[in-house]
Order: structure tokens, then sequence, then C-alpha cells
């Protein structure tokens, strides 16, 4: 397969590897996917309180390239987003931008799932309730 | 040397020609390029002539005679005429055909085809080596068993099926065995006499010839096997093919086979060398690294391993300067993970992230060098990216945990 340089770029260098302490009530983190599936994101983002500004966001992930490439253009995008902000990016948008081929747009979706979840985890360790229609991306 | 890029370690796909069967081949393109069932003029004789000198060399590389050797498009046309030719020609007789699952797509689509028409296939499985339980083959043939139809060795695992033992059993059954050799003719000993083998499959391109052509071996005598055709027409090839014949690629195809009779002592040799320095190379600079297939009963030139917690495709995309195939669900067409590595008992999530390396004829050890150099950098880059790793690291138990996939 012919990935988009994009990818590629993305996959040779991805943006803010690495965890965040999944223990500080700041930190939200979200796992998505499953090894049997071939993918697993990590995404964890450190969120300002009183601001609600994604400060700090990381990722992992076990999968192809464009798996990679999402998760990593996903921690660049959110940071210095609201949570507000975060919450409405659409798998949709990283697919153009990474211009993924159909049959790699499921790699979006976990994207969007990933922030999703690590952003409902903050909700809930900040005490406020989470909107089911926050936690899964509309593509499902 | 300086080494030059990319590397080819894809032998099971395709191996490129030998010069010297390409040379073979050339002068039958151009002045004589006659027709081979031309009965009266030397352009006809003239092709005739190499394409019996091809039969022969084709027939001495598996202990035949070149009577018994039909030339096909390829090991697929080779394995749809064996056994869709069986089932047509023996439909009398029964109805009953016994196969197994780690079979090419080449032989289990075409069973899966003669089920639709009332044939009753048996896939056998395989145990966790890669092997068919030889009891299980026992106990699946019935009085209206009429083929049997078990590869050589496997093209993702390079497994070497007990065929000697199959062949007997087939005997003692009055049930007639094809057997898939493309992976294996040319590359160990395939010996139809000694193996009992009825019907054969082989190609070219898989050693070292052109594309476009194979043969089928097709037992004369002890016992006679006829063959209902497929493609109908001017009943070349005693009936059973017809169709022009591909007299160049038929050369090369011959000529490949001399090769490889001539050289297989030695390039086993080589071949085992090379791969056992690829194996320990990897394996001893990567933890959690699994070989999938029994090491026993391996071709000599294939190793197939799991790197855990790294997702082939991209494995794939970090060596982009090797050529090499992977078991995981994201290169192949269905966007399913390896078939064969799930009969294995192989998990799911190992199966995505299984490499198949394939030594050939014109590798050499600075290649495997530097692809070692290349996996082990890749492998710890990716595994640096990867949460499983980092949780495995941690001590907690992937198996056991709840996970919410994609589209759920």
């Amino acid at each position: 397969m012919a990935y988009s340089e994009k990818v590629i770029e993305h996959y040779n260098n991805p943006r803010n590897v690495g965890s965040l302490d999944k223990k500080d009530p700041n930190v939200g983190t979200g796992l998505v996917g499953a090894p049997e599936c071939g993918d697993v994101m990590k995404l964890q983002m450190k969120v300002n309180p009183a601001t609600r500004v994604i400060e700090e966001a990381k990722f992992k992930t076990f999968g192809c390239g464009s798996a990679i490439a999402s998760s990593s253009l996903a921690t660049e995008w959110v940071k210095g987003k609201t949570v507000e902000e975060a919450l409405a990016i659409k798998n949709t948008d990283i697919v153009r931008e990474l211009a993924l081929p159909p049959v790699k747009i499921h790699c979006s979706v976990l994207a969007e799932d990933a922030i999703k979840a690590a952003l409902s985890d903050w909700k809930t360790k900040q005490g406020e309730e989470v909107n089911a229609a926050e936690t899964k991306s509309a593509a499902h | 040397m300086a080494i030059k890029l990319p590397i080819y370690l894809d032998n099971h796909a395709t191996t490129p020609a030998d010069p010297r069967v390409v040379d073979a081949m050339l002068p039958y393109f151009t002045e004589k390029f006659g027709n081979s069932a031309s009965r009266n003029h030397a352009f006809g004789w003239a092709a005739e002539e190499a394409v019996e000198i091809a039969r022969a060399q084709i027939a001495k590389l598996i202990n035949a005679s070149p009577k018994e050797i039909i030339f096909t498009s390829g090991a697929t046309e080779s394995n749809n005429l064996a056994i869709k030719g069986v089932a047509e020609m023996y439909r009398e007789k029964g109805n009953h055909i016994i196969t197994q699952v780690t079979e090419h797509k080449a032989v289990l689509d075409t069973c899966k085809r003669l089920e639709k028409y009332g044939y009753e296939v048996t896939y056998l499985p395989v145990q966790k080596d890669g092997r068919i339980n030889l009891d299980d083959l026992r106990k699946a043939i019935t009085p209206k068993t009429i083929l049997i139809s078990i590869m050589y060795a496997n093209n993702e695992i390079g497994v070497v099926q007990p065929i000697e033992e199959i062949g007997k059993i087939a005997k003692e059954k009055g049930v007639f065995f094809h057997v898939d050799g493309v992976q294996a003719a040319g590359k160990i000993p395939v010996d139809v006499q000694r193996d009992g083998i009825d019907l054969l499959s082989i190609s070219a391109h898989k050693i070292y010839g052109p594309k476009g052509v194979g043969a089928l071996y097709v037992r004369r005598k002890n016992p006679r096997v006829q063959l209902s055709a497929i493609i109908d027409g001017g009943g070349h090839e005693r009936g059973m093919r017809s169709g022009t014949l591909n007299v160049t690629g038929i050369i090369g195809l011959g000529k490949a086979c001399e090769l490889c009779q001539q050289e297989m002592a030695e390039e086993t040799a080589k071949l085992s060398r090379l791969r056992d320095r690829l194996k320990e190379g990897i394996m001893s600079k990567l933890d959690e690294c699994y070989i999938n297939g029994s090491m026993e009963h391996r071709l000599p030139h294939n190793i197939n391993i799991s790197f855990a917690f790294v997702e082939g495709e991209s494995l794939l995309m970090g060596i982009n300067d090797i050529a090499v195939s992977s078991g995981s669900a994201c290169t192949s067409a269905t966007l399913e993970p390896s078939y064969v590595l799930k009969a294995l008992g192989v998990g799911e999530d190992l199966a995505h992230t299984s490499i198949r390396f394939g030594i050939g004829r014109f590798n050499t050890e600075e290649e495997v060098d530097y692809v070692v150099g290349r996996v082990v950098e890749t492998v710890n880059r990716l595994r640096e990216l990867s949460p499983l790793y980092e949780m495995a690291k941690e001590g907690v138990d992937i198996s056991k945990m709840k996970w919410t996939a994609a589209g759920e």
C-alpha cells in the first residue's frame, strides 16, 4: 500500500510519544482498540481544570502506519485546545489531513474515540457528568 | 561489497529468474519461435524438441517419466486441474475429498467450489507445529473418498507435511493423492515414487523460472490417473490441457528444474545457513519473538516470526528497504489476519505481528546481517511506541483485559 507523505512523516517522526501519570487527577487516559484487531491506541491529556485547556498530550499506539499517524496528529491537534474544542474534532478531519484511503478510515475513528475516551476519563476524575454522545465517535 | 537496496527476502511469493534460465529461453522468442504442435515443418520440430527436453528435465527432478508431465499456466491451474479433473472423472466412484486447512487458496477455493456442486470436503485441522495428524487423516477416509490433497510445504510458515506417510495411507486405501508441491519441488528432494504421489503441482516462478508457466505430474501407472479436462480445445497435452504450449515458458521451467536438481545439495546448505543466521541474529537481540510452525519439519529457506507488541504492517513500513511479507490483517486484501497462523492456534494478536522471511538463491550473508540490524532497530523503535509493550513491562496481562474495538 502506498502511504501519503503526511502519514510517512508522522510515522518517521511521531509527535508526543510517551506517557503521563495516569493517577494524576488532571490527566485523562483513553485506551481504545484491541490487540486481536491489530490496533490499540493510548491517548493521555493533561488538562488545566481552571481554564479547561489541554496543556499536554501523549500517545502510544500499536497498529499500522496510519494508526500511528492518526494518533500522533490527534495529540498535535488537541494541545492548546479546550476540552470542548477537542471534543469537536471529527475522524473525517483526520482522514482529510492525512489523506487516508477508505481501508484506513477505522484508524481515524479509533483516534477520535481515543480523544473522547481520554476526556471522559478526565471529566469523571473531575466529578463532571459525561454525556453519552461524547464517548464514541459518530462514525459508529 | 556494498549492499544493493532494496533487499528481496520474499522468495515464497516469487523468485527472480536465473540468468541461465533466461538465456535458455531467449532463442525461442525469435529465430526458433515455432508452434510445437506444427508437425510438418522445421519451426514446429525445433519447438517440439525443446519442449520434450524440458519435459524430461522436469520429470527428472521429481523422479517421474516425461510422459507424466502436463504443462499449465501455473500452479493455480495445476491445482484446479488436478482436483476438478479427478472429481469429475471419478464422480461415479465417490464424491468425497480430503484436504487440510493451511492449503493455498488455489486448493481451498477449488474445494469450496466443488462443495457447491455436491461434493463433500473434509478440511483436516493442523497441529500446533503446522502438520496434520495422520490418525485424523485415516479416520476421515470413507468408501466415498476419491482424493486426498495435501501440500508438500506451506507458503507462509515453510512447514513440510509428512508426505511419504500420507502417500502410504492413500495407496493402502486406494485413494488418489494430489500434492501442491509449489514451495517444495526444486528446494527439497521430492520423489513421486518414494512419496506415493499421484498428482503434483509445480510452478516455474518459485524456482527461478518465468511467471505464467507450471506443470502437473499425472501418474500413468500403479495406479493410472485419468483427468477430465477443464479447458477444452485442440486436445493438446494428451487431451488434458488444450491450448498452444507456452514454449519459452516451458523451456524456462525445464531449465529451472535442471538447475535446482544439480545445485540442490549445495543450495540447501547455503540457504539454511543464511536462514539460521537471520533467526539467531534476530532472536538473540530481541525478546518476545516467537517462531511460527515446526523448526524440525521446515523448508531450509523459510522463517516466520511474530514480534509481539509490534503490528506487522507498521514493521514493514519501518523496514521499507527490505521486501518481506506479513500475516497482519492490514496487509491482506480481506483485512483478516493470516488463516494459516490462526489454524496453528497462534492468537490473532500475535498473527498481526508476524513476518515471513523467504531467503533465495541470490541473497548474501551481508544482506542477512543488514536485515537483522534493520529489523532489530525498527522493532525496538516501534515497541517504544507500543502501549502493549509498556503494559507487558508493567506486568499487565493483556490477554485478560477487556478491549473495545473500533466499529463496535
